[in-house]
């Protein structure tokens, strides 16, 4: 038997372990285990009662291991590590069982879950035997950031680690930055011009000396670590050269195709084959659409060309896509969101009645540069309606399509009345809600002053829009089916306008993008924060960080704390220069190496060398990212993955299976 | 605990993928069979063969090797290197008479947790319907001596 003196704690973590797993059976029947010297159950082990209760134990009872039976370790392995460290133990000799995430989150049966707990508790007994002091290794952090999305999150992200003398590459897949705020009017409830607040911001990263813009660009591979990324960034061909074109548009007038534009003006307005989504577009120059473009398409036209008056010209047909390398020390991804897709909720009529508009597209026609000039008008581009429905909650707060709430969604629609209000004075404005969410400074004031402005409150959620009138007055209007459930009966109001509230969901492709960082995202594709309370900026994957809606919903001033709070998360790390990574390595025992070289191609790093005069394969610990593939490779078993070795494996699955394991004595005999 | 036998299923989950997808079917509290003994490795690739050959000998009905998607790996290929040796070794199980579901390989993102829940429900049931592998009995005839290499003490 081991000279081992082990203390075990089994945590209740409240009542979230301890309501399934009986904890007082685990620790005293943990206590009877071989070299236990200590075995405690405690209410809260992560608090810092429960850390000294182990930082004491060590010092008093000379405990040499630690086993900390409570949450995941991506929870809190570092919170026991450390308090193992204040003991005067080495952080690496303790061990976490996993009885809460792994095991009384996922069942209600209590027997089982105290049987796995002990399961669990004894496989780490057994376990941390075997473990062996490590120190950390400290890996130099390249001082460059890659911010990954050109909306207001990743603007502010960019802008403050540029500001603090730190170089950024942004990358943005759409020609412009901006993001969905270029696109808005008014932002609420200040009311603030939307393009006024966020172009300068736009033009600060224009010009900005420390960071390089790619838009028209999009992340294709990521390698690396903490600290040390490399990542491919594939920069589309703009058939616009860069550094001739000064931005003055000619192109864009001479060009002779108009095609709709989906994107930025939500397909309420057109744009030119070689465009710019927006006038305050950054960076300046256009994008030719090969899709649309005639020459590309039909070999005839270059008016672009042909009317560039830069010299060289800057109209370039046969641009090629780059693919552009950067090493940097850390990822921030504010990618986005989109809006939830109304012809979806075919009730609602989006599509189909002319007259339904989506949020985004009642935005555009706000907007005093948008496709009317900021005048309300129905489809036809001329009536201005008279009345106009505003529906809540679409696609959200909806067992059928997204069941959490999207947050931003009164806020939006609150704002659009007011708008109907200003441009139209004596129009009725009726806000349809389930219920009226405005948590947030100003907010509340902002939908006290609407229903001082006269706006129709009805609380229900639409059944249906129709244009199938029942009455004289409902001819030719379109007319909202809705229970009123505040004065309790059905009531159909006809309207000359209704104006869905889409949510906002997460990107079509977030799942792609949250396999090629390496981190989460949730069942409804926002990524996954590292702690939703404590630590919403940061993944479990280290030096990847999130901000912005690509989160979860959320409004621009929210977004722009988060883009700070990652940036200064990242500033702090380029400033303390290194990091200090997990001493997870193979090793290669030089003396037993047979020189076979099975295990120099399993190493996806090239991380193993062979010594030809020695004959033996020896590990480079600096390039090793301590997979153990070669440790599982190794015929003669002499390569040592350290944290995950043999030993140490062998005896956690001897442990895991204590109660369904054959007699001792057959096993050793 | 109830009448009907409850298979014990060793999991060897990968620290990225696998393990973080069952953190997140706790999280979520999806409820899923209890019969999954989850044991953490760095990677799928550092699944010795050896790991599940014990798992087994020492009394596990099933052993349930995750990682993550191919093309996702964290380490580049070591799931790859996973999925090479689950193939050898099956072939030397099923020459052995351990039937196929006892042991099953599958990949399952950090976003999966649901995914490995069922997939842990499934296998459970599967191994439920087979009955207790029994190794020494069934798969050593009774000499249970055969099996007796004791665990190499450190060196």
């Amino acid at each position: 038997m081991s000279e081992e003196k082990i203390g075990v704690y089994i945590c209740h973590c409240g009542t979230n372990i301890a309501k399934v797993v009986d904890v007082e059976d685990v620790a005293e029947w943990a206590g009877n285990q071989p070299n236990v010297e200590v075995s405690r159950e405690y209410k809260f082990m992560c608090s810092s009662l429960g850390q000294d209760l182990i930082e004491e134990d060590i010092k008093e009872k000379g405990l040499t291991r630690i086993v900390v039976s409570s949450c995941s370790p991506h929870m809190h392995e570092k919170t026991f590590r450390t308090a193992c460290e204040r003991g005067g133990l080495n952080p690496f000799l303790v061990e976490m069982a996993n009885i809460r995430e792994h095991n009384s989150w996922t069942t209600d049966d209590k027997v089982a879950a105290t049987q796995k707990a002990k399961a669990l508790t004894n496989a780490a007994i057994e376990r941390v035997v075997h473990h062996q002091p490590l120190e950390q290794l400290p890996v130099e952090i390249n001082p460059n950031t890659l911010v990954v999305g050109g909306g207001i999150a990743g603007i502010t992200a960019a802008l403050e680690l540029a500001n603090g003398g730190r170089h950024v590459y942004l990358v943005e897949r759409e020609p412009s930055i901006g993001g969905h705020m270029a696109q808005l009017d008014k932002t609420f409830p200040t009311l603030d011009c939307s393009a006024c607040i966020l172009t300068p911001k736009m033009v600060d990263v224009g010009q900005h000396p420390n960071i390089t813009l790619l838009t028209w660009s999009e992340v294709e591979k990521v390698d690396g670590f903490i600290g040390n990324f490399t990542v491919n960034i594939r920069k589309k061909a703009r058939y616009v050269n860069e550094e001739h074109c000064t931005g003055c548009g000619i192109c864009i007038e001479k060009c002779p195709f108009n095609v709709v534009d989906d994107i930025f003006e939500a397909g309420m307005g057109d744009r030119k084959v070689i465009y710019r989504p927006f006038p305050q577009a950054v960076p300046k120059y256009p994008v030719i659409d090969k899709e649309n473009c005639v020459y590309f398409q039909k070999g005839k036209c270059k008016a672009c060309e042909k009317f560039c008056p830069t010299e060289p010209n800057s109209i370039e047909f046969d641009q090629e896509d780059e693919i552009l390398t950067v090493d940097v020390g850390n990822i921030i991804l504010a990618t986005g969101f989109q809006l939830f897709d109304s012809t979806n909720i075919p009730q609602y009529g989006y599509g189909r009645l002319q007259n339904v508009f989506t949020g985004i597209e009642f935005e555009r026609m706000v907007n005093a540069s948008g496709p009317t000039d900021g005048k309300i008008v129905l489809r036809d581009k001329k009536t201005a309606p008279k009345s106009v429905a505003i529906i809540h909650c679409v696609g959200s707060r909806d067992e059928n399509y997204h069941k959490y709430c999207s947050k931003i969604c009164c806020m939006y629609s609150l704002k659009f009345a007011h708008l109907v209000h200003e441009r139209i004075p004596d129009a009725e404005v009726y806000n349809c809600y389930i219920d009226m969410r405005t948590p947030g400074k100003g907010y509340e004031e902002f939908y006290n002053r609407l229903l001082e402005e006269g706006t129709h409150f009805i609380r229900g959620k639409v059944a249906e829009v129709t244009n199938a009138a029942r009455k004289p007055e409902e001819e030719g209007k379109l007319i909202v089916q809705v229970e009123d459930t505040l004065i309790g009966r059905q009531r159909r109001v006809p309207v000359d306008m209704v104006i869905l509230s889409p949510a906002m969901e997460a990107q079509p492709d977030s799942k792609e993008i949250s396999q090629l960082f390496k981190m989460g995202c949730d069942f409804d594709g926002f990524f996954t924060e590292r702690h939703p309370k404590l630590d919403p900026v940061a993944t479990m994957t280290d030096g990847i960080l999130i901000a912005g809606a690509c989160q979860g919903p959320k409004d621009v001033p929210d977004s722009v704390a988060q883009g700070a709070a990652a940036a200064a998360r990242v500033a702090g790390l380029i400033n303390l220069g290194t990091v200090m990574m997990e001493p997870v390595r193979a090793s290669i025992h030089q003396e037993e190496c047979s020189g076979c070289r099975i295990c120099n191609n399993m190493c996806p790093y090239n991380a193993i060398v062979f010594h030809a005069d020695r004959k033996v394969s020896e590990v480079i610990t600096a390039l090793c990212q301590g997979c153990g593939t070669c440790v599982a490779a190794c015929p003669s078993g002499i390569i040592s993955g350290a944290h995950f070795t043999n030993d140490q494996l062998f005896s956690q699955i001897e442990g895991i299976l204590w109660d369904v394991r054959p007699e001792k004595e057959l096993v050793s005999a | 605990m109830s009448e009907q036998f409850e298979p014990v299923i060793v999991g060897f989950l990968c620290n990225w993928c696998s393990y973080r997808a069952a953190d997140l079917a706790g999280t979520a509290r999806i409820h899923y069979a209890p019969n999954m003994r989850p044991i953490r490795v760095m990677c799928s690739g550092r699944v010795d063969p050896q790991f599940v050959l014990k798992a087994l000998r020492d009394g596990a009905d099933g052993v349930l090797i995750a990682g993550c998607h191919p093309g996702e790996c964290h380490y580049v290929s070591g799931n790859i290197k996973a999925l090479r040796r689950f193939i050898l070794l099956k072939a030397m199980l099923r020459q052995l008479g351990v039937e196929e579901d006892r042991v099953q390989l599958l990949w399952a993102s950090a976003s999966e947790g649901i995914f490995l829940a069922e997939r842990v429900d499934k296998m459970t049931e599967q191994i439920r319907a087979l009955g207790p592998l029994n190794w020494n009995e069934s798969v050593l005839g009774g000499n249970g001596h055969h099996v007796a290499v004791p665990v190499p003490e450190e060196v």
